[in-house]
């Protein structure tokens, strides 16, 4: 068996680490082995690859070497450092960043094997179809993905943003790629005469208004809305490996290309049907901020506020025997997880059953706030999905409401307004509701909560984490 | 075109796979799976070392670099950031079991 036999065999090898890696990271026993599974076959798969380019005839170049080493360092380093200091609260962003240079890298390998192809004797039409279509994909996935973390860094604003023309602009940029790319593909075969120059400056106009669509695309997108966006531009970066790896006739790449693809895929059906929400509603627009969104449904706001002091909450809670904690994006942002934590250990002690209802959207993205809680040790079984928890409020005594806004709006059951059929949390069925919030601000749907106006609602206008360090000392005092 | 057959045949099975590998997977790991699926088209590395040792030209050097930089840190930054995610589930079960019952 000669040496590249073996390299063929190290990366099926990778790729099926990928697949059952993958498969492992369906339930939270096996998943992070699986991802060491997969990383594993990742180190197979690149050392691979490696040995195939020094072995094969020729060799490989000093400077190849020294473009692979220091381009490692760098961009591995960067990775390295900014994954290991992340808060998880921003680990979000981090991840779409992760996926605009994924997309980036994909879209440069293949403009440079298409500058290469036409510099030499051109490239034929399955290879042009095959570069124009990653470079196209690649490109909104690099510009898209860091629209969507600079919304969710609050870089730019998380409202959808909507200029004059942008429709258009839009139309036109996916026109001129479309247009581009069947200029190409007839050049390649022959039905028109383009010279290598030509051929690249087209490549350029379609990376140029790809770019542009990426930016356009997600612009009009709000924030509340990123997660199901990033998750689709991953399963967009998947497909444009899958190109490249056609471009370069990579088996491994177009294995884990349609992989990421095809999973990226369904994961964001799984996440825009957690939160009531078609995909292409999301691409279309317009979740808040959008007119309209300010009308009130009849018996919306117009009561009035009840506001609250720490003292008689920490009263409220000790004497409760049934204690449920609604942690929304606002306990994240503030960084209060711990303190949450520390509240319920001091009720506990107290005879007080707490536990948590966790919305699946809770948090920035599906699953976030599992992973903030578990970071602040909160034991696993407290943590309730809602499914599961929403009959209990009935029972509950408080509900502890914790920077938690459109997922505890009532205005979801009616019709007609920007929540209307998101599953939201029973909240309002509890005896007694406590709201800690800094302000009566919107939340992303940009509309009132009804629920601050119930009778029922006592708000404790706080910032999370210095809301529960009064609410902890009052407890302590009591 | 006969060329393509192959590897499209193999696009075609992949896909299939990747829609039947995380068929039910519950919310509670609907942000590290897609944080794994990301590092996993990490691959694309690959890709950038094929170039980087083809490319023969400045202009070819530069895009190299930038592919391979972008690549690592999409590999490296991926599995890290996943793993520390995940971690977090796993937890010391001796004193998460501890507090769960008292």
């Amino acid at each position: 068996m000669d040496i590249s036999t073996l390299v063929y065999i190290a990366q099926i090898g990778g790729a099926v680490c990928f697949v059952l890696g993958l498969h492992l990271m369906n339930s939270p026993a096996t998943a992070r082995n699986g991802n060491l599974l997969s990383a594993g076959g990742m180190v197979v798969a690149v050392l691979a690859t490696l040995v195939s380019l020094v072995v094969r005839p020729g060799g490989m170049d000093a400077a190849a070497w020294v473009i692979i080493v220091v381009g490692f360092a760098i961009g591995g380093g960067l990775g390295l450092y900014t994954a290991r200091n992340v808060q998880m609260t921003e680990m979000p962003q981090l991840v779409s960043l992760f996926n605009a240079v994924g997309g980036g890298a994909a879209a440069l390998v293949a403009i440079e094997d298409f500058i290469r192809l036409t510099g030499a004797a051109g490239a034929p039409v399955s290879t042009t179809i095959f570069v124009v279509l990653d470079v196209a994909i690649g490109a909104v996935t690099f510009t898209g993905s860091l629209i969507a973390s600079g919304k969710l860094m609050g870089l730019i604003s998380g409202k959808p943003i909507i200029f004059p023309g942008s429709r258009i602009l839009t139309v036109v940029l996916a026109v001129v790629t479309v247009a581009g790319t069947a200029l190409l593909v007839l050049g390649a075969a022959g039905t028109v005469t383009l010279d290598a120059t030509v051929s690249l400056l087209v490549l350029g106009v379609i990376l140029a208004s790809a770019l542009v669509f990426g930016v356009t695309m997600v612009l009009p997108i709000g924030g509340a809305d990123m997660p199901v966006v990033i998750s689709l531009l991953n399963a967009f970066t998947g497909t444009a490996v899958a190109m490249a790896g056609f471009v370069l006739d990579n088996p491994v790449l177009i294995i884990s290309g349609a992989l990421v693809g095809a999973s990226g895929g369904i994961l964001t059906k799984l996440m825009a049907d957690a939160m009531n929400r078609s995909i292409v509603n999301i691409m279309i627009g317009g979740f808040g901020g959008g007119e309209g969104t300010t009308a009130v449904g009849p018996g919306g706001p117009g009561g009035s506020v009840r506001s609250i002091g720490a003292d008689d909450v920490a009263i409220q809670l000790v004497y409760a025997s049934n204690v449920i904690v609604v942690p929304g994006y606002g306990l994240a942002v503030a960084q209060a997880q711990h303190a949450v934590r520390e509240l319920a250990e001091l009720l506990e002690a107290k005879g007080v059953h707490v536990s948590y209802a966790i919305h699946p959207v809770a948090g920035r993205m599906p699953g976030h706030m599992n992973v903030l809680l578990a970071e602040a040790n909160v034991p696993y079984p407290q943590l309730r999905e809602m499914d599961e928890i929403n009959p209990e409020f009935d029972r509950c005594d408080v509900a502890l409401v914790i920077g938690a806004n459109d997922v505890t709006n009532p205005a979801a059951r009616r019709p007609g307004n920007p929540v209307s059929g998101m599953p939201i949390l029973n909240v309002d069925h509890a005896k007694s509701i406590i709201v800690i919030k800094r302000s009566m601000g919107r939340g992303y749907a940009g509309i009132d909560n009804e629920l601050y106006v119930n009778p029922k609602t006592g708000m404790l206008f706080a910032d999370a984490k210095a809301g529960l360090a009064d609410l902890v000392a009052a407890v302590k005092a009591l | 075109m006969n060329d393509l057959l192959f590897p499209l045949t193999i696009f075609v099975l992949a896909i299939l796979v990747g829609f039947e590998a995380i068929a039910k997977v519950p919310a509670t790991l609907h942000t590290p799976l897609m944080s794994g699926a990301n590092s996993i088209h990490g691959i694309i590395l690959v890709g950038g070392l094929i170039i980087a040792a083809e490319a023969r030209d400045p202009l070819g050097y530069v895009l190299a670099f930038v592919a391979i930089a972008f690549g690592a840190m999409n590999v490296v930054g991926g599995y890290v950031v996943t793993d520390r995610m995940l971690q977090m589930f796993k937890r010391k079960p001796a004193a998460a079991k501890a507090k769960g019952k008292s």
